[in-house]
């Protein structure tokens, strides 16, 4: 068996320092739900594990006095749907934290880790694009954040360059008459990889959409942000047939494949439907209304 | 030469010292090195729930730990469930409500419900179907362990009264 070396920093400079030396030999470790057994089955090889829970920024979780939200990239989903102020002001974050893997990966699995590993099927990945979150990146170079749409690069392909960590994510405050969701389909009650996920954020303005974001996943390469819906449905009224034009939208901009959880048609027609159905969503809890939570 | 890690953790509420490589996991230790069988390789991938364990308070699935990552924590593993005393109330329930048939799963699902509990002392048969979710089991249909964790939440109410 392969030796490899472990590492546990406590700055995000000595991170980036144990990164940068050892280049694409070495992985961060996180909650190690994808990690550990890509390292199990070869998926990854790398010949230095740098666990970095122990730095202060990668655990924080906070919401700033601008009125938005930090969240380091090592948080574990238990800690972000157990937060009063994000299961108020952000629902759609915990849409995504509460239904990724069960009970025992949830205390693990973190949505800088879901980010990275930048699989089409990232629950977490369109509930951050519908919320426009930003992802902010220490590297050997200095700091940069990139929107969350820009972070994938392909199936599990990410920007993070040489050396670069993931260090948090941003959102920024929610806007007034603001709403957003996140919903996957998937054949079971849990457990399980979406056939198609969808992130809608929209924002409200005397019964028009002023802004709508929405975001799919497992229908691409990498997660989609179909910027053709704001397009359409800014400035217009909300109503069900222009959240029908959305789904439309929705369903053309998907590119699927067929695959064991489903075949194009039926990916494609699950955009469809899962689009209006989250739009709706985001729009009730914009007016101040709930929706169940799973 | 690569040397093994030395790891000072709490397992079962005792001070526990053990050298490991980096890539074992935390179930590799805990069955290999410490000898405490009771948690459960099954996938070896965190679906199946069989290696779960207590970690500073959260349950999680052991395979997906480092063993490193056990530095400075709080473990809790079935061995410590039962006491000098007697068995836990759920590993009362689990036996009466015939909770359990080959029992490879019943460690993980007595350590989760355990956690479910110690966090919601009432829960409602949804609430202990989506807590659990996350441990499977091949032979009783859960319809017997869930009876059981709601039995168990009935004697542990009542004991407490």
């Amino acid at each position: 068996m392969k030796w490899i070396d472990f590492a546990r920093p406590h700055t995000v400079e000595e991170a980036v320092g144990l990164l940068t030396e050892r280049g694409d030999r070495a992985r961060p470790l996180a909650g190690g739900t994808d990690l550990i057994v890509q390292l199990r089955t070869g998926g990854h090889d790398p010949d230095h594990v740098v666990d970095i829970k122990k730095i202060p920024e990668l655990n924080e979780l906070s919401v700033c006095s601008d009125g938005g939200l930090t969240m380091g990239a090592a948080v574990p989903c238990h800690r972000i749907y157990n937060d009063a102020d994000v299961a108020s002001q952000y629902p759609a974050v915990v849409d995504a934290a509460s239904i990724i893997g069960g009970t025992q990966i949830q205390g693990r699995a973190s949505f800088g880790g879901n980010l990275c590993n930048a699989v089409p099927s990232a629950d977490t990945i369109p509930a951050m694009i519908a919320l426009g979150a930003c992802a902010n990146i220490a590297g050997p170079n200095g700091n940069r954040c990139v929107q969350i749409e820009d972070f994938c690069t392909g199936v599990r392909e990410n920007v993070l360059g040489p050396g670069e960590l993931l260090v948090s994510i941003s959102f920024p405050a929610p806007a007034a008459n603001s709403g957003a969701r996140y919903q996957r389909f998937i054949p079971r009650n849990e457990m399980d990889i979406a056939v198609v996920g969808v992130g809608a954020g929209v924002t409200l303005n005397d019964g028009c959409f002023e802004s709508v974001r929405v975001s799919l996943a497992a229908v691409a390469p990498t997660p989609l942000f179909v910027t053709e819906i704001n397009d359409e449905l800014a400035g217009k009224e909300v109503n069900d047939e222009n959240i029908a034009k959305a789904g439309e939208i929705a369903r053309d901009a998907a590119k699927p494949i067929t695959d064991m959880r489903g075949t194009i048609e039926y990916r494609k027609h699950l955009c469809d439907v899962m689009t209006r159905r989250v739009i709706n969503d985001a729009v009730t809890r914009a007016r101040g209304g709930q929706v169940d939570a799973h | 030469m690569p040397t093994k890690s030395y790891v000072q953790t709490t397992i079962n509420g005792e001070m526990v010292e053990f050298l490991t490589e980096p890539r074992q996991s935390l179930l590799e230790v805990l069955r290999d090195t410490l000898q405490l069988t009771g948690a459960k390789e099954g996938c070896n991938d965190g679906n199946c729930g069989a290696c779960t364990v207590n970690m500073d308070g959260r349950i999680v699935c052991s395979c997906l730990v480092l063993g490193v990552e056990a530095d400075g924590a709080c473990i809790d593993t079935i061995e410590g469930m039962a006491t000098p005393e007697g068995l836990h109330p759920l590993q009362v329930s689990f036996l009466e409500n015939a909770a359990l048939q080959c029992g490879i799963c019943t460690p993980g699902f007595l350590i989760s419900s355990k956690a479910l509990l110690e966090q919601n002392p009432n829960p409602t048969e949804h609430e202990i179907r989506w807590w659990l979710a996350n441990n499977l089991c091949r032979c009783t249909g859960y319809d017997k362990i869930v009876r059981a964790v709601m039995d168990a939440a009935d004697r542990m109410q009542a004991q407490e009264a």
